[in-house]
This record gives C-alpha cells, structure tokens and sequence, in this order.
C-alpha cells in the first residue's frame, strides 16, 4: 500500500487538469470570496481606525514646524555652531526677518511660537512680540533690530532651542515624555526631579494596575469557584448578578463609587454610626488612589471571573476525589490538583484586566483626583486641553510599547497558548 | 507489593437518602471479606456508585454504619481512610506525568524520594509501562491511561480498593483484555476490590462474589456461577444473561417442583425457587441454550412452537419462536454437525426438564 503513492500516476481531473492544480484553483476562489466577505469592514476599520492612529502616532516625531515657518532661517543656522556659545551672525538675522515677515503675513508664527514653547517658556511671547514689529523693521542691522524687540534675541539659547527643532523630525517628545531633555552640550539628562511627572505617573499606572489585577484575582478566584461548583440553576442565577454590571452604563457605576466613597458618603456615614470611625476623622476614600483602585477592581471584576470560571467549569471534580483518595488533604488537594489547573484561568484573566486598567481612563478621572490619576489622563489633558499632541502621542506610544513587551514577557514565562477565555 | 493482606469491610444497615425523602440506598447489609473481589452490579440508579462513594467517603451515610476492618469509619474524613480507587475517567492529573501522578500519594505521605522512585518503578512495572513514566496523561492512549490509573490506586500499598466503573470507557477487546489483567493484578496482592460495574460479563468474569443492585437493595449475592444459575428473583434472572419468561399461576406444589398454568393455558413443571404457594401468580425463568429442539422422552416439559426466525451466529443459532402465545421466546441451537434442519415457519416441539425452569416471583 505504501509504495502505491510514490509509484502512482499523476491524479487528473476528467479533462486532463492535475488534480492538485484544480484543487488549488478551487481553493483559491474560496479563499478570494472569504477576503471579499470582510473587505467591507477591513477598509472601515483601516480608514477610521488604524490610519488616523498611525498618523496620530506619527505625530510623537512629526516636527517640521520650524522648517517650514523659518526655511531660510534653518538653512543658514546650519554653519552656526550651537556650542560656541555665541549668538549667529547677521546672514541668519537677515533671514530670519525675511521668514518672519511671510509668516506674520500668514499669521503661521504663533504656532510656531506655542510648538516653541513647550521646549522652553517663553518662547510663544517671543515670536507673538517679533511678529507684531517685524513688518516695521528697516533694512540692514538685523541683529540690533531684532535685540531691541525682545533681548532673549541675544541669547544663545533661544538659537539653540530653535536649531535643535529644525529637523523635520524629533525626539523631543519622547524625551519630555520620559522627563529627559537635551542638555546644552548636546547630551542627555532628566529634567529636575520636581519638574519630572511622566516617569512617576508611568510607575503609578503600572503599581495600581498590578494591584487591582491582584485584587480581581483575590475578589474574583473564590466567586469563580462558589460558581462553578454550584448546581446550574443558581450559579446561572448568580452569573446574571456577576454580568449585570456590564448592562450598567459605566459612568453610572463611577458615578455610585463617588456617592459610596465620599466623606459624606455611604460608607462613611455608616462608619460613623456604628463608631468605628470618629466624625471628624472620615476617611478620605475618594479622589485618590484608594478610590481608583476600589472602583477600578469592581469595574474590571468581571473579566477576571469569566475566564475563571469557564476554566474551572472543566476541571471535573472527580480530580479532586481522586487527590482524597490518595491521602491528600483539602487544602493540600486543592493546592497540588486543583490550582495548577486553574493556572490559565487567571493567566487570561489577569492579562485581561492589567491591560484593560493600564489603559483605564475615565474611573480614573473621576475618582482618582490627583493622586489616582494614570498617565491615560495626562495623555487625554494633552490631547483636549493643552493640546501638544506630539507630547500626548509619545506617551501613547510609550504605553503601547509597555503593553506589547509585558504581552511578550507573559508569553516569554507563562506561554499564551496556556491562556483559555472559555 | 505480594502477600496476602486486604481488608474486610462490613456495611450495616446503611440508608442513603441525597433529598431526604426518597431513600437511593434502602437497608444495606454487606460483609466483604479481607482479600476478595466482590463486585456491585446493576441498572444506572439502582444505587450501586452510591455504596462505592459511601466507602471511600465521598458521600456520608444518612443511617448504619460502614466499618472497615471491624472500625467504624463513619466519621473518617476519605483522606483517612487509606482507601485506593479507580475511577470512571481515571481522573489522571493532566498537569503532571505519570510518574508525578503515581508518586502523589507517596509525596502525601512524605516518604523520601529515593523510596518514591522505587515504588513508583515497581508500579509501572506491574503494569507493564515501564517506560511510560515521563509522559503526560494526554498522550496516552485510554488502555495505558486505565493501567495508570490501577497503578496510582495501587502504588500506596492500600488494604482496600474501589473502582467505579473503570472499563466503561474502553473498546471491547482492551476491555476484556484489562478485566484480566485486573483479576491478576488482584490475585497476585491480594487486596480486597470493591468493583462498581454495570457490565454483567465483566461481573461474572472478575468477581468472587456478585452483589446485584437494584432499587437500591441487594437482589442477589453470590457467586457467578450461582447467580446464572440459581437467580433467587426474576430480577436478577433477566439481568443476568438472556432469558425467557412466561407469566401463569401455580396450580400445584410438590416439594420442590411446582406445577403452572400460563396464561394461554399451557402447563409447565418448573423448579420451585420464590413462589408464594398455590394460587399465586409466578413468573417462570428459561435459558435459551437449555432449551432442546429434539426432546428427550423424559423431559418434563414438551411444547409445540412456530420458528419465526433465526439468526446464525456461527457456533450457534438463534432463533425466535413462537410458543405458548409469546412470539419473543428464544431458543439457542447449537452448532452440531448433523443437526435436523430447521427452517423458518415450521412447527417444532421443544422441550426442557424442570430443574432448568426457576419458578420466581411474578413480574409484568
């Protein structure tokens, strides 16, 4: 039988096709129309989704402001030595006047000049003042002219500033994202620890995320187990009470943690009347991080339980009779048989809920108040409020990459094939 | 491993009830000798895992009490009891190997790890998968994950072992097979078995002793032989092997053969086995193959009958007849070279002798 396949003739079809191109063929169209079946939604996501966030992401680099408010100006800073301590010569005053004058024109300057500020106040009032006077300036003695309206002229940290900036791209968002800046002589450093915010909100973000992620386990693990090991009428019952908060709008939830936690609050009020807690020491449960993490662990609660869940819906009980059988205690059987095998459960689980809480923003936002703030808020206050969208860009970048090597470490240690949602 | 020891345990009118109305197991007595394999046979339901459960200590007893080499053991939690046992899917561990499985119960009972191996050796040995030790319970094939699991009931040396049905997931010839295999095994130790089946062939062919369940009592106790046999009811009658049965009323008794009349008022002599007396309905009980197409004279019973058809089933046939107004009653002809030719639609006495027809309590 088995020397037939190497010695057997080619298989055709009945006109004369190898069969194994015909195959191909028909596998082929098959494969076409599944393609065709989700192009629809491949285009609808690759047009609102995946294209504006590439360009969003672009925008952590993107910097050709400079080069293209002050062309000239940037081609000659070119032989100016930044480190020499001195200002440029006249040839890049002169130029200076010329873009000024166009872009006042076109009122681009102001732009410029708030992009400039980020990297170094002061610089938006600069370029606002130069704009306004530049259109009256005479021809020739530029950098006198240019000295009088505003002295930072002078300085070589202002041409410093903007010959660092005219590369069309840069890293200057990623550094302030990670509290670094440039240091005059051309090196690195972190800015002074009480102007770093970025690192320490990176820190914070990632410290409450594993501790709520520890906390679904601890909440979540028992209430899986009860689940299912009860008979199916009452763990379905009580499955619809785990479900049910996500038929609930999750402002609304949020929104009953702040009326809960507050000083005045529920639980404090309880507190106080049972006398556990003096009246004028409440405890201050809300807009900090205390209040993150309970509201947070109770939102992302069931997505821990789930995958626990399904996974210990499988493991037959009998394993556990077994363990007895053999001499094993309860808790030594449940330590030895029955946690190992639930091991993928809280794998799934946990990745689950980090990830989701690594990039939680509105829970946050509400009941964090300063201390319990993530860096999702610092990205959507850059976003909506301060606008520096190349900022708000790196540290969104700097979050996916966390993301991504922690996802990559968990397959690293744990492996994903052993994470089952069901 | 070898040496005789096992366990005797005794059942004491234990009930079992799970809802506290019906009861699933009703006044059970059981003496199971130290060293015998006693098998609980029966019809899904009729409360036989019940018991089993009852004595590894899964479930408590609702009423008696169970001991176990003469102690009471009621209030011995299951990881006390010292009890072995094969379960229905095996229940291998499948985050550990087969060696880590079979060492369990030695690292419960914290022996060193040099005695662990040695033990755990042995075992594989015993059941021949000697180089099977790294392997994980999934890459098994179901024979070698039941031979695993005998030996990871067996490697901690237990008096007692139970299993509950562990050849129901097996083909037939691995079956057959293992029911061997586990009748040597318990030969060779000696331990006492406990065996929960369902299957009547592998009661009858493993056991010393068969408890046959039903309705949560024990019909019958005895050995294979006796329970095809002597079946003491018309239960165990039909559960045990195939059977022919005929409903009708005693007309007479004489010391221990009766006379019955059958419904269609054909009379039989049949041995007297669970008759109330004279005037009582009985149903009578006959096994095909003591059945004779070519009566002898002496024969006590001789009745005409239509073959309705046969099925040829190499050493013997089978075949259907129509007899006393009951068209299922089975006849099984041997295979013998010269036999009279029969035919299907044709009219033949038959006949058998009286001690070879239980006369037992009515059914139907």
């Amino acid at each position: 039988m088995t020397d037939t396949a190497e010695t057997s003739p080619v298989l055709t079809t009945r006109d004369g096709v190898p069969l194994k191109v015909s195959i191909a063929r028909a596998t082929r169209r098959q494969k076409l129309r599944a393609f065709l079946l989700v192009t629809p939604l491949l285009l609808f996501i690759l047009i609102t989704f995946t294209a504006p966030i590439a360009d969003m992401l672009y925008r952590s680099v993107e910097n050709d402001i400079v080069s293209e408010t002050l062309p000239e100006t940037v081609v000659a800073l070119e032989v100016w030595d930044e480190g020499s301590g001195e200002i440029p010569n006249e040839d890049v005053f002169a130029a200076l006047a010329r873009d000024l004058k166009i872009a006042a024109e076109e009122k681009t300057h102001t732009r410029l000049g708030s992009r400039l500020n980020y990297e170094n106040p002061g610089m938006s009032s600069l370029f606002r003042k130069t704009g306004r006077r530049v259109k009256r300036m005479d021809e020739g003695n530029y950098t006198e002219q240019f000295i009088d309206i505003d002295e930072d002229w002078g300085t070589p940290k202002t041409w410093q500033v903007i010959k660092q900036f005219s590369s069309p791209v840069t890293a200057g968002y990623f550094l302030a994202a990670v509290d670094a800046e440039r240091t005059p002589e051309d090196g690195l450093g972190f800015k002074e620890s009480d102007e770093r915010i970025y690192l320490f909100l990176f820190w914070r973000t990632m410290l409450l995320s594993v501790t709520i992620t520890v906390m679904c386990i601890l909440l979540g693990y028992p209430i899986a187990f009860l689940l299912s090991n009860l008979p199916m009428r009452t763990s379905n019952l009580l499955m619809i009470l785990v479900l049910l908060p996500f038929w609930t709008s999750l402002l609304v939830r949020t929104s009953a943690w702040k009326v809960l936690l507050q000083q005045q609050g529920v639980i404090n009020d309880t507190l106080v009347w049972v006398g556990l807690v003096a009246d004028d020491s409440r405890l201050q449960l809300i807009n900090n991080q205390t209040g993150t993490v309970i509201a947070m662990t109770h939102i992302l609660l069931p997505f821990m339980i789930l995958p626990l869940f399904s996974v210990m819906k499988t493991i037959s009980p009998t394993y556990m009779r077994a363990a007895k059988s053999m001499g094993a205690s309860d808790w030594y059987a449940f330590w030895r048989v029955y946690f190992p095998q639930t091991v993928p459960g809280i794998g799934a689980g946990s990745i689950l809920v980090f990830i989701l809480s690594i990039g939680y923003y509105i829970t946050p936002e509400l009941v964090g108040g300063t201390s319990g703030i993530f860096i999702s808020n610092r990205i959507a206050y850059h976003i909506s409020s301060s606008l520096n969208w190349g900022l708000a860009a790196a540290l969104g970048v700097i979050l996916l990459t966390v993301v991504l090597v922690l996802y990559w470490l968990y397959d690293r240690i744990v492996g994903i094939d052993n994470v089952k949602l069901g | 491993m070898a040496g005789e020891r096992g366990a005797s345990v005794r059942f004491d009118q234990v009930q079992k009830s799970y809802d506290g109305v019906s009861l699933v197991v009703k006044d059970l007595n059981l003496d199971i000798k130290a060293g015998e394999f006693l098998t609980m046979l029966g019809p899904s339901g009729s409360g036989k895992t019940t018991c089993l459960m009852m004595l590894a200590g899964f479930e408590p007893a609702s009423h008696g009490e169970i001991y176990l080499n003469d102690k009471p053991i009621n209030n011995v939690p299951p990881h006390k009891r010292g009890v072995g046992m094969v379960f229905q899917n095996y229940a291998l561990f499948p985050h550990m190997t087969v060696a880590e499985n079979l060492a369990f119960p030695l690292q419960v009972r914290s022996m060193s790890r040099a005695e662990q191996e040695e033990k755990v050796r042995r075992a594989l040995e015993m059941v021949e998968l000697p180089q099977f030790g790294s392997r994980r319970p999934a890459q098994l094939s179901g024979g070698q994950q039941q031979r695993v699991a005998v030996a990871r009931a067996l490697v901690f040396e237990p008096d007692l072992v139970l299993m509950d049905e562990p050849l129901g997931a097996l083909d037939k010839q691995l079956r057959e097979q293992m029911q061997y295999e586990i009748k040597h095994i318990h030969e060779s130790l000696g331990v006492t078995v406990v065996y929960v089946t369902h299957d009547q062939t592998e009661a009858l062919t493993m056991s010393d002793r068969v408890a046959v369940f039903n309705d949560g009592v024990i019909q019958q106790l005895s050995a294979p032989d006796m329970l095809y046999e002597e079946p003491q009811n018309s239960f165990v009658a039909q559960f045990i092997g195939e059977n022919n049965k005929m409903n009708g009323t005693v007309t007479a008794i004489n010391d221990n053969i009766c006379d019955v009349k059958l419904d269609d008022g054909t009379e039989l002599k049949a041995e007297r086995v669970n008759v109330e007396g004279v005037g009582h309905r009985t149903t009578l009980s006959l096994r095909p193959e003591r059945i004779e197409t070519v009566p002898d004279d002496g024969m006590d019973n001789i009745v005409p009958g239509r073959i309705e058809e046969m099925i040829y089933l190499g050493d013997h046939l089978r075949v259907r007849m129509k007899v006393a107004g009951n068209d299922e009653f089975i006849v099984k002809v041997r295979n013998r070279s010269g036999e009279r030719k029969l035919s299907e639609g044709q009219d033949i006495n038959i006949g058998w002798y009286a001690r070879d027809c239980k006369a037992l309590d009515p059914v139907g």
